[in-house]
């Protein structure tokens, strides 16, 4: 992983073929990471079209069928669960969902991080220490134990389920964003455009953000992994994204009712979660090696 | 030094606070507790009355103050299912969580600190590679699947070791390995970063310069200096001695704080929740206090007010 490329002083700028011919020098292990996420994305895309069941359609006559390599019948692949629901119909839709909470929730984490940075760097002075009381507070706080309290008394719908996720690791996009402003504002590009008469609004979002983009990605990758783990951690505990619907870590959670009897249940999803969240994991760290300016 | 302590102990203060009040405002702006507790088609006088007995009919802003009034006296509230007092639940499960919470902190820093430490010392060899992948592997694992993978080995499989209560020290076994295997390769991470920013700087030619052993150099100067980054991860492990075995109690039905607050949780059972928050952000707020103070007496660029935290990227 840490096989540097020869052209590591390469131009930095962002495009996609540089992108490309990263990962074509990349280590074997990155481009195999980058191959399990383009599937997962693929699943999950096409979900509708690949699953051979409804992830909600019962076959009651087919309870806890075995998966087809361990003695089971074609017609389930990965067998059936104790309501003979197809497992992998209902895994392919567990991807879907997962990657969608954890998706959204890291977006929506980077945005409140990127919009908070911004004030604090633009504001200064009471605005600055609000936000870095806020920062101290989320990092000093476990996330899980404030997400269960917010869900205890909130109750839990899908929507809300993503809000309450996209709070997390927000205060670290947010102090890295307020870092990099207070630098960039310092340098003469920032100036310069104010004085041509740019608004504040059009510096940050035309000018700074597009300059602290490379390093806020990047924790942004690294942000994305522990939601998903985060989501399925809630999930198995049955405070996450609740039944009907279905996600991994929702599977795992009652699949472990059925540990000794029908452990395939539980198997396929937890091979998942800790396949693509290692992918991205590794994805991350080698971005962070190629990109992140402060490494260098 | 005093200067320091003192701003962040109003800082600590602070954050208990904000703790608080956020626990108040979720607590009471959901819905209206007595519809939980009572099904929604009990007899009115009976809602109206529970909510005399809990003290729902003030206003928000009397029931924030009173709130404030009971904690300050000691009064955390009753539990809502029991009426047993809230905090007297939560301090009874804390014996539990740390038969499970202290060995596993001990063996994280065994496991975790020493393969850091070879990590970076043999970096770039097959061994810094080997650890990493290992360290990686066990951080993207969630603590449920690699419980539940323990206890299909070894307790379905095997069938040497109990599969979940808290009956034997047996028990404990694979709860304790679930809890350190994940912190273990945490620690590993940043211990090797760490020790490689270290190992890059000037001081440490210096030393290797004037002729020291290779081990004095990295046990004399190498370590102590990384140690501050590192510190900060423990201290975080520190304070989520109690909080941190949330998942894992739950997968081994240990009775502890964790399956307390999952339970609660589910329950709805204000008080209980409110409680363990208070709990939980009191102990993560004390560690933090401590490591701070740590960092004062290792690093005294800390005491003249050169910040060093802020490192746990």
């Amino acid at each position: 992983m840490n096989a540097r490329v020869d052209q590591d002083k390469g131009p930095t700028n962002p495009q996609r073929a540089v992108f490309w011919m990263w990962l074509q020098a990349s280590p074997l292990v990155i481009r195999l990471c980058a191959g399990w996420m383009a599937m997962v994305v693929l699943i999950a895309v096409s979900a509708d079209v690949i699953a051979p069941y409804s992830y909600s359609q019962l076959d009651l006559l087919a309870r806890l069928q075995a998966p087809v390599f361990a003695g089971g019948v074609p017609q389930h692949w990965l067998g059936t669960d104790e309501l003979g629901r197809d497992v992998l119909s209902r895994l392919i839709f567990s991807v879907r969902i997962s990657l969608l909470v954890a998706l959204i929730s890291t977006l929506l984490s980077a945005f409140v991080g990127v919009v908070m940075g911004f004030a604090a760097a633009h504001f200064r002075g009471g605005v600055e220490q609000v936000v870095l009381t806020l920062v101290d507070f989320q990092a000093s706080m476990p996330f899980m134990i404030i997400a269960l309290a917010v869900l205890a008394f909130f109750g839990n719908t899908l929507p809300l389920f993503i809000a309450l996720m996209g709070f997390y690791g927000w205060e670290r996009s947010a102090r890295i964003a307020r870092g990099l402003t207070l630098a960039a504002n310092e340098h003469g590009y920032a100036a310069a455009v104010y004085d041509l008469g740019a608004s504040p609004w059009r510096v940050y979002v035309m000018h700074i953000l597009p300059n602290i983009a490379s390093t806020l990605i990047v924790s942004v990758t690294l942000t994305f992994p522990e939601v998903i783990l985060l989501e399925s951690g809630l999930s198995f505990l049955g405070l996450g994204v609740q039944p009907p619907m279905t996600s991994l870590g929702n599977m795992v959670g009652y699949g472990r009712e059925y540990l000794q009897t029908a452990p395939w249940i539980l198997l396929a999803p937890s091979f998942f979660i800790v396949v693509t969240t290692f992918s991205v994991s590794m994805l991350g760290d080698w971005l962070r090696d190629r990109l992140d300016p402060t490494l260098k | 030094m005093m200067r320091f302590m003192a701003i962040r102990v109003l800082r600590g203060l602070l954050t208990l606070f904000l703790v608080l009040s956020f626990a108040f405002v979720i607590l009471r702006m959901t819905g209206d507790p007595a519809m939980l507790i009572m099904s929604a088609d009990a007899p009115p006088e009976a809602l109206e009355a529970f909510r005399k007995g809990w003290g729902l009919d003030a206003s928000l802003w009397q029931q924030y103050l009173g709130y404030f009034k009971n904690l300050l006296q000691g009064n955390f509230g009753y539990s809502m299912r029991d009426k047993s007092p809230a905090m007297e639940l939560v301090l009874a499960r804390i014996p539990a969580t740390l038969t499970l919470a202290l060995p596993a902190f001990f063996l994280k820093l065994m496991i975790g600190i020493p393969a850091g430490v070879m990590a970076a010392l043999h970096r770039n060899t097959w061994v810094d590679r080997l650890l990493i992948s290992l360290s990686i592997a066990g951080y993207t694992m969630p603590s449920f699947v690699l419980g539940l993978v323990l206890v299909l080995v070894f307790a379905v499989g095997l069938g040497v070791l109990p599969s979940g209560g808290d009956a034997t020290w047996q028990h404990a076994v694979l709860p304790i390995i679930t809890l350190s295997l994940g912190g273990a390769a945490v620690l590993a991470r940043f211990t090797r970063s760490a020790m490689l920013e270290v190992m890059g700087q000037p001081f440490i030619r210096t030393a290797s310069a004037k002729g020291l052993v290779w081990r004095q150099v990295v046990m004399g100067h190498a370590m102590p200096n990384a140690a501050i980054p590192t510190l900060t991860v423990i201290g975080f492990m520190i304070g989520s001695l109690i909080s941190g075995a949330v998942v894992v109690e739950s997968v081994f039905s240990w009775p502890g704080v964790g399956r307390l607050l999952v339970t609660s949780v589910a329950n709805r059972d204000l008080a209980v929740v409110q409680s363990l928050l208070l709990l939980v952000a009191t102990t993560m707020i004390t560690s933090n206090l401590l490591v701070d103070a740590l960092y004062g007496w290792i690093d005294p660029r800390v005491r003249s007010g050169q910040a060093v935290r802020g490192q746990n990227k």
